[in-house]
Order: structure tokens, then C-alpha cells, then sequence
């Protein structure tokens, strides 16, 4: 269980985070919403370490990542995957290297059994044929697909993605969802998502925390989102025709 | 005060710089690839202008020696003295400076940007120890043979001048370059090369490293590090040679 309680972060005089507090259970998907400049991403990079929080306290299975000095956070960092919203793929290096390098730089297989995992995660994840491509020659929803590979290469068990539908077409971004929910239900991991999408609030949304202005102001399901009389969610759900007609037929209903 | 800001973080970047590598055999791979690219790829840039400024250093110095009662074989010896002590271990430390030093720049700088660094730090990567020690190792073992090279091309270019353009004769250069030699000279000029070598791999990371922004602000600071990379160049050179031949 991720326990976050009461973080804080400011970049200069700017208060990015104003005291988010939640927890996230194993084997469930939980989203992150709301507007750009929320604080969506800033939250995510606090949870993976890559900033530190001002205050407040962030827990991974009861370890607290304050107190952690930084090997025991690159410790701790061997368990999570993370899915960028660029993909992050090193581009001077092939699927099968981009795959391959946290093994070897965190196991000792032997060559063969590196190649065994990376072509059976490329096979999870759907692709073929690609080890020896670059990730220029590939599509942005295959690029997205390797980096999950990537993330889920070392069985991690803290699942992060940062906006992984973003760029693609709505049957994509509707497969990586689905994906991406496919594996937290087969490995039991906690998986965390940042997006604004609300095709994958819909699709995908176990769990869904919404943020404004740095704060959580609503934490709900893809039921309730839908039911909610929380203005600030309805002003971010509504802002399209789509979902207003979308909250015509559940009225009606 | 953002001077002073920007010397202190780049002392704590050498902090994580000089750590144990986490995997031997991937560091090992790491420094042979930024052998190849940062001193195999430099060589032939350094061999081109090695070999033409010695011909114009020792043009230049036969032009202006043309009092009959200075022997021309001081020639040489004025050629082989300027390319040991400053030209090949300063000048081309400052070229390479320019040339390895946006290079180092702005890949760093774009991976910073295209959350490649920060993919590496999720995965529990040490990304300054993996990404900066093996230029420095590769920089500062493999330029000293690199400025080698320029100082025997260099004489030689000054050689090949020579009977080009009949200003002096062969046998009065090679004797210039016999005369008064000096090991420690050579030795004082390889040290100045390893510790410009550090520099240019250190200070191009430290700009790549800690870039924010995109391709217009990696493209800043690639600049900015050559330029810084220069200065401090000029400045290390002064200082050296006042401790060492001083």
C-alpha cells in the first residue's frame, strides 16, 4: 500500500502542492485527474522521488520515503516502473536494449535469459518484430507500448504512468488503458495514473483523485464521477459536449 | 551569488560523479563508447589543424628571423617549444572544448528533456555516476595521446613548411627540434591536458545535466558550456604554469 499523508511542494515562491493526502491499495488503478498546472505531475514526481515533498510523509509498504537516504531510495526505486508521458526510450538504442538495460544493470542473467524476458514482455505487451527497430521507427502507440514493457520488464510493484495516452488516437490510447489495467489485475501491482482523459476515467478508473489548484478536491470511482455534485468536477467533466450528453443519458436513466 | 549558486552545485554533481559504478561490465561498455566518441571521433579534426598550424607557426617564425646572426635552426626549436607548451596541449584543449563540449551538452541536455534522466533515476539508477564518470575516465586517459599526436603533427607540419617553401632547411629544423630537449616539458603539458580533459568532460555535463526547458534552452546552454569551458580552460592554464614551471 502507498500511504501519502499531507505533502507539500513549492518551486520558488510557487506552491505547487497544498496538502494532498491518499492511499493507493495493491492490485487497484488508481487515476490522477484535473487541469494542466494542477499539480497532477508534480504529485507523481514526489511519489517516485524525484522531487522531495517540503513536508508531509510518503509511505511504500509501511518504508518512509522521507527518512530514506538516497541508495535506499534507488533501493526502493528498483520495485516501481514508470511510464512517461514521452515515452522516455533511449533513442540511440534498440526496443531490445531499452528493454534489456534494467536487467542488466540490476540482475545477473545470463544474455539469454535477458532476451527470454525482453521478447516475453514485448509479447505482453502486444508487439512483434521490433528488437532490433529504434524508437523513431516506431508509431507513438507502439513507443508508448515499449515503455510499458520497459516499466513491467522487473516485475515491479509500483506501477506509475504519466499521461500514457496522451498524443494517440482514441483507439490507442483505448488499448494502452486497457493494457495498463490488464497488467495490475495480472500482476496484483498498484498502478497510478496521471491523465486528463476522460475516455480513461470511463474505461479504467477504479480510483480516481481529482486535483485543482494543488489540492484534492474529490476522490471517487468512474461511477460517481458521474453523480458527483462537486463543482469543480462537474466544471472538469462538463467542459465537453461529449460528457455533457454522456450526463443527459445518466440522468435520464 | 547565482555564480557562487552554480560552483557549489557543481561540486555536489562531482560528489555523485565519483561513486562506485553499480555495474561493472555496463560501465566498462560505457567507457569505451565515449572513448570512440568523444577521442576517436575528435582525432581527425585535431590531426587536420595540428598539422597546418605547426607549418604556419614555423612559417611565421621563419619570416620574422631573418637577421643573419640568428641561427635558423632556432626555427624549429621556437616551433617545437610553442607547440609542446601551448599550442597543442592549450589550443587544442580549447578546440575540443567546443567541439566535445556541445556535444556532451546537448545530449545530456536532450535526454534531461526528453525524461531520459529521469527514466534511468526511476529505475534506481545513480544517473550522474553512469552518464559523467565514464567521459571523464575516457577524456582524461585518452586526450593525452590525443595531444600527443598534435605535437608530432604539428613539428611535422612545420617540417613539411619548411620544404615547401624553402625559408629554411631541413636539416636546420630537425636540429632546432633536437636542441635543448626537455622531457619534463612534455610532461608538464600531458599533466595540463588531463586536467583540461576533466574539465571538458565536467563542465558541458554539469550544463546538460541540470538543463530546464527545451530544445532552445539545451541549445543555450551547449553554448554556454563551451564558453565556460573555455574561460576556465584559459584560467586552469595560467595557474599551471605558474605551479609547474614557475
Amino acid at each position: 500500500m502507498i500511504e501519502v499523508s499531507n505533502i507539500h511542494k513549492s518551486f520558488n515562491d510557487q506552491l505547487v502542492l497544498k496538502g494532498v493526502s491518499a492511499t493507493f491499495k495493491k492490485g487497484d488503478t488508481s487515476l490522477i485527474i484535473g487541469s494542466s498546472g494542477s499539480g497532477k505531475t508534480v504529485f507523481l514526481k514526489c511519489l517516485l522521488g524525484l522531487f522531495e515533498p517540503d513536508q508531509g510523509d510518503i509511505s511504500y509498504d509501511g518504508r518512509h520515503v522521507i527518512k530514506m537516504s538516497t541508495k535506499e531510495k534507488r533501493e526502493l526505486r528498483k520495485e516501481m516502473g514508470m511510464v512517461f508521458q514521452s515515452g522516455a526510450l533511449f533513442d540511440s538504442e534498440t526496443i531490445e536494449d531499452n528493454i534489456r538495460f534494467p536487467l542488466k544493470m540490476f540482475t545477473n542473467q545470463s544474455e539469454e535469459e535477458m532476451l527470454d524476458r525482453v521478447n516475453f514482455v514485448l509479447n505482453r505487451v502486444h508487439l512483434e518484430n521490433v528488437n532490433k527497430k529504434f524508437p523513431a521507427e516506431l508509431s507513438g502507440g507502439m513507443q508508448k507500448r515499449v515503455a510499458i514493457a520497459r516499466a513491467i520488464v522487473m516485475n515491479p510493484k509500483y506501477l506509475f504512468c504519466d499521461e500514457p495516452n496522451s498524443g494517440l488516437d482514441p483507439r490507442t490510447a483505448i488499448i494502452i488503458d486497457n493494457l495498463i489495467q490488464e497488467i495490475t489485475d495480472e500482476y496484483q501491482i498498484i498502478t497510478i495514473i496521471n491523465t486528463h482523459d476522460m475516455n480513461s476515467v470511463m474505461e479504467i478508473g477504479e480510483k480516481i483523485i481529482f486535483l485543482k489548484d494543488g489540492l484534492k478536491k474529490w476522490e471517487g470511482t468512474s461511477q460517481t464521477i458521474f453523480k458527483t455534485d462537486n463543482e469543480d468536477v462537474t466544471e472538469f467533466v462538463y467542459s465537453s459536449d461529449l460528457f455533457k450528453k454522456v450526463r443527459e443519458v445518466y440522468n435520464k436513466d | 551569488m547565482k555564480s557562487l549558486h552554480s560552483i557549489g552545485k557543481y561540486f555536489l554533481m562531482l560528489g555523485q560523479v565519483f561513486r562506485k559504478p553499480q555495474k561493472r561490465g555496463i560501465f566498462k561498455d560505457n567507457v569505451f563508447k565515449e572513448i570512440e566518441e568523444l577521442g576517436l571521433k575528435s582525432i581527425g579534426i585535431v590531426a587536420f589543424i595540428s598539422f597546418f598550424v605547426g607549418g604556419v607557426v614555423a612559417i611565421q617564425t621563419g619570416l620574422n628571423v631573418d637577421n643573419p646572426w640568428i641561427p635558423k635552426y632556432l626555427i624549429g626549436f621556437a616551433t617545437k617549444r610553442s607547440i609542446i607548451l601551448e599550442f597543442a596541449p592549450t589550443f587544442m584543449s580549447v578546440i575540443l572544448a567546443g567541439k566535445v563540449g556541445s556535444y556532451i551538452t546537448s545530449s545530456m541536455g536532450t535526454m534531461r528533456v526528453t525524461e531520459q534522466i529521469d527514466a534511468l533515476e526511476v529505475m534506481g539508477v545513480n544517473t550522474l555516476n553512469h552518464l559523467v564518470l565514464p567521459k571523464i575516465i575516457a577524456t582524461v586517459f585518452f586526450y593525452p595521446f590525443i595531444i600527443a599526436l598534435a605535437m608530432i603533427l604539428g613539428i611535422f607540419g612545420g617540417w613539411v613548411a619548411g620544404e615547401l617553401t624553402g625559408l629554411y632547411s631541413v636539416d636546420d629544423y630537425v636540429d632546432g627540434i633536437r636542441l635543448d630537449f626537455k622531457p619534463y616539458l612534455i610532461r608538464y603539458a600531458l599533466i595540463k591536458t588531463m586536467v583540461f580533459a576533466f574539465l571538458i568532460a565536467t563542465i558541458p555535463s554539469f550544463y546538460g545535466y541540470y538543463v530546464k526547458g527545451g530544445s532552445i534552452e539545451v541549445g543555450k546552454a551547449s553554448t554556454k558550456a563551451v564558453v565556460w569551458t573555455s574561460v576556465v580552460i584559459i584560467v586552469f592554464n595560467y595557474f599551471l604554469t605558474q605551479m609547474l614551471l614557475g
